[in-house]
């Protein structure tokens, strides 16, 4: 039973998240924080830090540490499997046909539709992680962490990665 | 060799493909179509059109079709396992270290700073897919699906899958005509 719900968890965002990586990241949320409560609000946001801090693609990190959590070696295969597949096997079985509709409008405009959708779905998230640090650490911490992490990521353009791990250093040594 | 080769190619995008799979492109390029010369430029950016066209992750979408171009189905999973395994035992060894010492109270502060951090890049991700919306779509078409989104996933709780699909059937079936926007 786990490895079909591990399958569907991550094949839903897999064949409905248009837009790459990051559209994929609140759909994932919903169905293994939501749907299945394999992990709370807090450990998915652990999860795609340190996740963020690592190279390659985010979608399938996820999927194979989530299904790793779950289901060891095989419910990682399953998860990246169902990330991966479908959309794949599309594009090998219908390259020829694809080649003719990929400069329709129609076809590009599918991406643009969901945009606000998946920009609400993200905003929802990122409320949560907020919501969530607030009654973890109260409102100053928060404050503080927001303002600051901001601000090297955004006016000062420093990686994500090193954001991260100062996070990380910090909490250890104020917040423990 | 040639196996080999796709190994190599797409081990080395996975680890150097810092900021998710859009980010690792220009590196796929650069081991496709410069170094082993699987296949030309513009080929290329056909495949990355059609790849962008469905949906997914992009970079294992081109790594499992240039490894199924150059090598057959064995070529499609190495190049596959290449680019995501590395990284992916990465985090688990991370995750599942921390994980051990999970009622250290260090570790627990490190989840509570790391928390805000991640609530800010999503809030980034908003307005970045907020700004692309109204870049394509104009300011009142993706205000009121904005609204409407918020409305029936965040109040009412419906399944977001079933909002994208109605709305990735109206983009193909309904009376939209060709807009100027879709950039990627």
């Amino acid at each position: 039973m786990t490895y079909v719900e591990i399958f569907l968890a991550f094949f839903i965002p897999g064949i409905i998240g248009y837009g790459g990586g990051p559209a994929s990241i609140p759909l994932i949320e919903y169905e293994v924080v939501e749907r299945y409560q394999w992990l709370t609000v807090d450990e998915f946001a652990e999860v795609l830090a340190l996740g963020n801090a690592l190279p390659g693609p985010i979608a399938t990190k996820m999927a194979g540490y989530i299904g790793y959590d779950q289901a060891g070696v095989l419910g990682a295969s399953v998860g990246v499997f169902a990330t991966v597949a479908p959309s794949l096997v599309l594009m090998i079985v219908l390259l020829g046909l694809l080649n003719k509709f990929k400069e329709s409008p129609k076809v590009k405009s599918m991406t643009l539709f969901i945009r606000p959708t998946i920009a609400v779905l993200l905003g929802l998230l990122a409320y949560r992680f907020f919501a969530n640090s607030y009654s973890d650490v109260g409102i100053w911490q928060t404050l503080l962490l927001v303002i600051v992490s901001y601000l090297l990521l955004q006016r000062w353009k420093i990686h994500p990665a090193f954001v991260i791990i100062g996070a990380l250093v910090y909490g250890a040594l104020f917040l423990g | 060799m040639e196996q080999g080769k796709l190994f190599l190619a797409f081990f080395r995008v996975g680890l150097l493909g810092y900021g998710g799979g859009p980010a690792s492109i220009p590196l796929v390029h650069k081991e496709v179509v410069e170094k082993y010369k699987w296949m030309d430029a513009e080929e290329f950016t056909d495949i990355l059109a059609i790849g962008n066209t469905l949906p997914g992750p992009i970079a294992t979408k081109m790594a499992g079709y240039i490894g199924y171009r150059v090598a057959g189905v064995l070529g499609m999973i190495n190049a596959i396992i290449a680019t995501v395994v590395p990284t992916i035992g990465l985090l688990i060894l991370l995750l599942t270290s921390l994980a051990s010492f999970s009622d250290q109270a260090w570790v627990q502060g490190m989840t509570k700073a790391v928390v805000p951090v991640v609530g800010v890049m999503m809030a980034v991700l908003t307005w970045d897919f907020f700004e692309k919306a109204k870049a394509g779509l104009g300011w009142l078409k993706s205000g009121v699906l904005f609204l409407l989104s918020f409305v029936s996933i965040g109040l009412i709780d419906v399944h977001p899958g079933i909002i994208i699909v109605t709305l990735l059937l109206i983009a193909l079936y309904g009376p939209v005509r060709g807009m100027e926007g879709g950039e990627r």
